[in-house]
């Protein structure tokens, strides 16, 4: 193992990978990513694959809309067919609240030029014609929103990444960090030290263990949340559909498989990564309530994944106070595939000139020093 | 509402989506499609454990849950690496349901 690196990113995660491309496309190439299992084994494996911009905060609508820019030109930038479709998001809502949230939301997200909208049931309807409307009270649309094949996008990037030089060390554990001062002066992994530049903590929801090691509290708390695949279908949906109602978000693959999962709302935070009898329960139940023509479908795999959950739901970017060559990369509370492409180039401009952008002193982990105000569409 | 067309379209089952052209190599995994050479050209390329194969070609991912083709994957996996079978079966982590079961069924009455 190199003894010595530029950038030493902790997790092979859609974040290390897209940061470890952009640092490496920059020219900042004595790049280690430590993972400790397998690249995609945490959180970004383990996602529905979903882009969307439908968001109640500025910082995660603007994230999410550059990213879907770049997710746009990113298979031919890394010559991976990363299956992006962008068959827009339906998010329906079935109370009188929750329809005005929706309007507050897309007038936000229009302001900001985002071409979402507001939908009666029946338009909700046109766009999927399975829905059963008879609750849905309205919906919102962008036809820009999507989703793509999470192993493929982080494949691409490292695949890039490695060609420009970066090492990605799978398999290696990083068992303690080291500050003197206000720096990180060694990283030690289960397969020996690393003297760092800087160190990226891109570790998911392992993210303030990770910290804690360079005796840095994080808010941030894992939670699980499961999900669920069936068997292979004709594609009858191009569009992916979510409910602020009950936190259900499903979707059609490329390979014709139904993907989606649902939050259950007494989930406690921990690293349960177990599969329950009651989730699939609750997401067939609610499942069919929206779309009762797949009673029929059988499911194939139910697996869990952990949410890196932050009080405001929004990620914690840039370096750490006190030690400033430690670098946050985390907390994206359900939402880092989404926004890492974007993410990843705030981070790598920073990297490289030192100055950070708007949405990095944002999102400092400073904030949370302040009153918080977060994000409420948090669904899955 | 949905016409039963609709209904009809959204059960219809993979068996009838047509899907790549036969091929001539040895098949490893039957419900993916993913054949002999594609897994050995994978292991050379770095995924060298079972639940990166999974993810890389989707191997052991269709209906049968890998009941057929993992034991299969595990052997051309010791074979490639130099690795024991038990150490490699070991690798193999399994996700219920053990069979495919519809949504109606969990959603009971």
């Amino acid at each position: 193992m190199r003894r010595t690196a530029d950038v030493v990113i902790i997790g092979a995660g859609v974040t290390g990978a897209a940061l470890a491309y952009e640092l490496a496309r920059r020219g900042i190439r004595n790049v280690v990513v430590l993972e400790r299992r397998f690249p995609c084994s945490g959180a970004t494996g383990r996602c529905g694959g979903g882009i969307r911009q439908q968001f109640t905060t500025t910082h995660n609508i603007r994230l999410a809309m550059e990213s879907v820019e770049h997710y746009g030109t990113l298979a031919e930038e890394l010559g991976v067919d990363i299956e992006f479709i962008q068959g827009g998001y339906l998010i329906l809502a079935e109370t009188e609240e929750e329809r005005e949230a929706q309007r507050k939301a897309v007038a936000l997200q229009n302001d900001l030029g985002l071409p979402s909208r507001l939908l009666t049931p029946e338009e909700a309807a046109e766009i999927l014609p399975l829905l059963d409307i008879t609750t849905i009270k309205s919906a919102t649309y962008c036809p820009t929103d999507g989703h793509a094949n999470p192993f493929r996008v982080v494949e691409g990037y490292l695949r890039r990444a490695r060609e420009l030089g970066v090492v990605l060390e799978k398999f290696t554990e990083v068992v303690d960090l080291e500050p003197r001062g206000e720096r990180i002066v060694e990283v030690r992994t289960s397969r020996g030290p690393i003297s760092p530049g800087l160190v990226v903590n891109a570790a998911g929801a392992w993210s303030g263990e990770i910290s804690r090691m360079a005796g840095v509290e994080l808010p941030n708390k894992p939670v699980r949340h499961e999900i669920a695949i069936t068997e292979p279908v004709e594609f009858f949906m191009e569009v992916m559909v979510i409910s602020i109602h009950n936190g259900i978000y499903f979707s059609q693959t490329m390979e014709g498989q139904i993907i989606g999962g649902i939050g259950l709302p007494d989930e406690r935070p921990g690293y349960n990564l177990s599969s329950s009898l009651r989730f699939l329960r609750t997401y067939s139940r609610e499942l069919l309530r929206y779309v009762p023509a797949l009673g029929q479908l059988s499911v194939l795999r139910q697996w869990a994944g952990l949410y890196d959950v932050t009080p405001d739901a929004q990620p914690i970017l840039g370096p750490t106070p006190g030690l400033e060559n430690f670098i946050q990369a985390n907390g994206y509370s359900g939402h880092g595939f989404m926004i890492a492409p974007a993410v990843a180039r705030h981070l790598a401009d920073y990297i490289e000139k030192g100055v950070k952008s708007e949405i990095l002193e944002k999102l400092s982990l400073e904030r949370f020093k302040e009153e918080i105000r977060g994000e409420a569409f948090v669904v899955g | 509402m949905e016409s039963e067309g609709d209904k009809e379209a959204a059960m219809t089952h993979a068996s009838r989506v047509t899907r790549q052209e036969p091929k001539d190599e040895p098949i490893v995994c039957r419900c993916e499609e993913v054949t002999l050479p594609e897994v050995v050209q994978a292991i050379r390329e770095g995924y060298d454990t079972v639940e990166e194969l999974k993810r890389h070609l989707r191997v052991g991912m269709g209906p049968c849950q890998g009941r057929t083709c993992l034991p299969l994957l595990a052997r051309v996996l010791a074979r490639e690496t130099g690795r024991s079978l038990a150490e490699v079966m070991e690798e193999i982590s399994t996700r219920p349901p053990l069979i495919p079961i519809p949504f109606e069924v969990w959603r009971g009455k």
